[in-house]
């Protein structure tokens, strides 16, 4: 018995393998024993927000799912982790990454990207917005594929015609970004207007809708 | 040990990332290998349970500790019922093997020790928690949980020492 076994034996003890293979079986293993843990909590609705991450041409998009519906959309550059952090805050600190939930999101995003969607159909859970901000968000579906407005165009649809600061405030804050398409949304003059996306996104979405350039 | 306090309650996946790998390990050394599966998942959905009223200042290892520790002792409880001998479960399937000492084989090593000096053992030199935090996960005064992790360690020398599989002779 010498002190180098017993060290040996501490540094086994605290630290998990080197071995690659054992490494992978281990990553394998935990894998398997988080599809059961999402299997068991959504048995006992104990999964309050289910999230993944998907693809898309306009980078990483993170969809956050209540059992009532789609509840956030979120750009890479907003932060996955950000993001998540603030539902647990605003929603339930009962997260995880449990993609089932969200397979019919994933679905129709994929499609609309490859073009062969115009509008979505999932439940939506607009509890992240609420009054003014709200009306515009239930406002902004019914402008159509390949068409835009202006932020006094969705004031004045929305009843608060003098509300165009406030309606560039409600798609700023948008909570579902493309599933509810504030990227319609443009200024008076033509341009652009912000985005959560980034304008870059915003300006390749409505050229991808094919909308024609306001003027 | 505490996490990030002050900056709002993480999400329970954030939780599971940062420590299922060690709550697997713990639970391997407790249980055995084959029954290790059964309560992680017990323990991490218990967990999920509970999260929304656990102390945010609160040290997340030590309550997930304290969690398996208790789905262990259950698990334990049952298989005795079924009367399935400790002893045979730890030593199963295979006594230690010459070579490298391989993390499975230390983790069995672990499970084959008296019960307390098992949980000391783990809940110290695996997680690391200080010895007083182990004693009240496990229950006794904090100087019998700072003798128990020496003896099990002794112990674990003896054994991993007399089988001729140490990291120290190969190398």
């Amino acid at each position: 018995m010498n002190d180098a076994l017993d060290d040996d034996l501490m540094d086994a003890l605290r630290i998990p393998s080197a071995d690659a293979e054992a490494d992978a079986a281990s990553a394998a293993r935990l894998a398997a024993l988080h599809t059961r843990l999402e299997r068991a909590a959504a048995a006992e609705g104990l999964d309050e927000v289910a999230y993944r991450e998907i693809d898309s041409p306009y980078g990483s998009l993170l969809l956050a799912a209540t059992p009532a519906g789609l509840v956030r959309v979120a750009f890479a550059r907003e932060d996955h982790d950000r993001v998540l952090a603030s539902l647990a805050e605003k929603l339930s600190p009962r997260i995880l990454r449990s993609p089932a939930r969200t397979d019919g999101a994933a679905h129709q995003l994929d499609e609309y990207f490859a073009g062969r969607r115009r509008s979505f159909e999932l439940p939506l859970d607009l509890r992240l917005t609420a009054g003014f901000r709200r009306a515009v968000v239930e406002h902004l579906p019914r402008i159509p594929f390949g068409s835009t407005e202006s932020y006094a165009e969705v004031a004045l649809a929305t009843g608060s015609p003098k509300a165009v600061r406030a309606v560039g405030t409600a798609c700023a804050t948008n909570p579902l970004p493309i599933v509810v398409p504030c990227h319609r949304v443009v200024r008076a003059d033509g341009t652009i207007g912000q985005y959560l996306g980034g304008t870059e996104a915003k300006t390749a979405l409505l050229a991808f809708e094919g909308a024609r350039p306001r003027d | 040990m505490t996490e990030r306090a002050g900056l709002g309650i993480q999400p329970f996946e954030v939780i599971v990332q940062r420590h299922g790998p060690t709550v697997l390990r713990v639970c391997r050394a407790i249980v055995g290998v084959d029954d290790a599966d059964d309560a992680w998942s017990e323990t991490f959905l218990a967990a999920l349970r509970g999260y929304p009223e656990l102390d945010r200042d609160a040290n997340v290892e030590a309550w997930l500790v304290t969690i398996a520790h208790r789905r262990c002792v259950d698990l334990i409880r049952a298989r005795v019922r079924r009367a399935v001998p400790m002893d045979e479960i730890a030593d199963r399937p295979a006594p230690l093997q010459n070579g490298p000492l391989g993390d499975l084989d230390l983790l069995r090593a672990v499970a084959g020790l008296p019960e307390r000096q098992r949980q000391a053992v783990a809940y110290h030199h695996l997680v690391g928690l200080p010895h007083d935090e182990v004693a009240r996960v496990i229950g006794g005064t904090s100087a019998a949980a700072r003798k128990a992790a020496s003896d099990g360690v002794r112990a674990l020398r003896a054994r991993l020492g007399a089988t001729g599989t140490s990291r120290g002779e190969t190398r």
